[in-house]
């Protein structure tokens, strides 16, 4: 199997956990966890040294996720790298599950930060990327942010950190598909153009089509190739679809928190498995 | 324009914060500093001219400062992070709340100019870090005395686990508890000196002025004991009430509003006991304070030493 099919297969079967997850709790946000499963998948069945068996193995490369509501995706990539198993998805969000709504890593393995408060994660990030780089850690460092998160001046405030001290062993992925809570992001606070933000911080930008697993991976190749423990940060700029691979969700009014009707998880599965097999077909 | 809260004259000890840190940093291979360009201003130069491989400057962005902070404890180092207690306890707090203290880190955080320690005005005087910092699960606060407070501190807030306030003294800061039978520990209060009429509860350099108000009451025929409290929080409890409870007159002095400080501290302590009794306060008053020479605002807002007597006085 190409590492391109590899990647997709693990991106389907997140996506069905995600749907599944969202159907248990009756809600969630999972029209950016099936925005971001092809990026999450290509991090933990592609780029990520990490042990399953062992989370806090201190040889791992770290994945951070800042953007805490979409912890049910990210429960997803951990069930696909088997540090979480798959049975507990269903818990996601209940009383005393290790899996809550809005990511937090003192209660799921694997989760490295507490997300939620938006623009802390590239700050830890930068904080993380020094102190391997000081200890000798070859270990590489990623931040998945979203768009949203670019409102928050602390972002800056790490994108210039991480630049000044050229924090090569950085890559921060930034989710880009245009919806934050109050609405489309353009109508919010226009943050294009981002590419040239990030390029005039002094980082290795590269934009691409976050939900073409193929442009994730040459894009990840590339920021691999120029991860070096001094050098310059990289950002990954991917452009995505919320609710992308299940037509429904795709097609539906765009909103930061999803409704949908307990009919219609059924027709989202079978919807994803249809373009699923449509495409490998 | 007088700068400076100690006495003229006054025995001090240059920067002993930057000191104990490259003192601690020789026994903890894992210690680093870093600042958000107050390095000078926090005596956290004396760190980075000992320890430059181990100094990390992160900008005038304290948001990023106590994120990377946290980041670096992630990766098992022991963090120093110095810049004003005001940029601290106002601008950046969700970062040290969420990302430091919520997940319970050794992150230690270096505050300058708390309370009323400059005469700049609102901008820079922290005059509620503790109110503000005291509701946060998991952060000791620390508000030493003097030089030797800060010294005997800083390997103690290394070696505890978990996130640490400490209220810095800077620059040439009075050396005052080396003449008393005292050493600092981490979560506990010292009686330095015994008194049957008046009992003084003070934090901080109010310890230094409590100690000479006592000094001088004793020409009016007043008889003060000083119980020194440098960790606000956890509170040590059992020393303090133990001297509270008791017929004299109880005095708190602390350089911090009177909102949420070390008076609410040991009166909230006293009433979960069951001690019912009147406390006096000194302490700044629940308003923006005006900029001006330190000594004239100590005066104004009643730290000093003249001050505290005639509130003694007049409490009597």
């Amino acid at each position: 199997m190409s590492r391109r099919s590899r990647v997709e297969a693990a991106a389907y079967r997140m996506r069905h956990h995600v749907l599944n997850m969202g159907q248990a709790q009756g809600q969630g946000y999972v029209g950016q966890a099936l925005d971001a499963a092809d990026i999450l998948a290509a991090v933990y069945a592609d780029q990520l040294r990490y042990r399953a068996d062992d989370p806090e193995w201190e040889g791992r490369d770290r994945f951070l996720l800042s953007t805490g509501h979409y912890a049910i995706g990210h429960y997803a990539a951990l069930a696909e790298a088997g540090i979480v198993p798959v049975a507990e998805l269903e818990t996601y969000g209940s009383d005393d599950s290790r899996l809550p709504m809005s990511g937090m890593s003192t209660y799921t393995p694997g989760m490295e930060i507490s997300g939620g408060s938006l623009g802390h994660g590239l700050t830890i990030a930068v904080g993380t990327a020094l102190g391997l780089r000081h200890q000798g850690s070859p270990a590489r460092v990623f931040n998945f942010l979203s768009d949203g998160e670019l409102d928050e001046g602390s972002t800056w405030e790490a994108a210039m950190g991480a630049h000044h001290h050229q924090l090569g062993n950085l890559t921060a992925i930034v989710d880009i598909n245009a919806l934050q809570a109050d609405g489309k992001t353009d109508s919010v606070l226009r943050t294009e153009p981002v590419a040239d933000k990030w390029a005039a911080c002094g980082w290795f930008v590269q934009r691409i089509d976050g939900n073409d697993v193929a442009a994730l991976l040459a894009a990840f190749d590339a920021a691999a190739a120029q991860a070096v423990p001094e050098g310059q940060p990289s950002v990954i700029l991917c452009d995505t679809r919320i609710g992308r691979g299940v037509p429904l969700l795709e097609d539906r009014e765009k909103a930061h928190f999803m409704r949908i009707e307990e009919h219609e998880w059924q027709i989202c599965r079978e919807q994803l498995t249809a373009g699923y097999e449509g495409d490998t077909k | 324009m007088i700068a400076s809260f100690a006495d003229p004259g006054q025995k001090t000890t240059p920067a002993p914060f930057g000191h104990a840190l490259v003192k601690a940093a020789q026994e903890n291979e894992k210690i680093v500093g870093l600042t958000a360009d107050l390095g000078k201003y926090t005596d956290m130069h004396i760190f980075a001219q000992a320890y430059p491989e181990r100094f990390f400057q992160m900008g005038m962005a304290e948001q990023l400062l106590f994120g990377a902070a946290a980041g670096m404890a992630q990766t098992g180092l022991v963090p120093f992070a110095s810049t004003y207690s005001v940029f601290a306890a106002r601008r950046a707090y969700d970062f040290l709340c969420l990302d430091i203290a919520e997940p319970n880190l050794n992150v230690n955080i270096v505050g300058g100019l708390p309370g009323l320690t400059t005469g700049y005005g609102p901008s820079h005087q922290a005059t509620e870090d503790m109110a503000i910092f005291r509701g946060m699960p998991n952060l000791t606060i620390v508000d030493p005395c003097d030089s030797v407070d800060i010294e005997q501190a800083v390997p103690q807030l290394a070696a505890s686990e978990g996130p640490t306030y400490l209220r810095l003294l800077r620059g040439n800061v009075p050396t005052v508890l080396d003449e008393y039978d005292y050493t600092f520990e981490l979560g506990k209060a010292k009686v330095l000196r015994g008194g049957n009429d008046v009992v003084f509860v003070s934090s901080g350099l109010m310890t230094m002025r409590a100690l000479q108000a006592a000094k001088e009451l004793a020409a009016h025929n007043v008889d003060v004991a000083v119980v020194h409290t440098p960790t606000i929080k956890p509170f040590d409890a059992g020393t303090v009430l133990a001297e509270v409870d008791t017929d004299r007159l109880v005095v708190t002095l602390e350089n911090h509003t009177v909102v949420g400080g070390l008076f609410e501290t040991v009166a909230g302590a006293a009433v979960r006991a069951g001690i019912g009794k009147r406390i006096v306060p000194v302490a700044l008053p629940d308003e923006f304070l005006e900029a001006g020479a330190l000594p004239t605002l100590h005066e104004r807002y009643g730290l000093s030493v003249g001050r505290i007597i005639r509130t003694v006085l007049d409490a009597l």
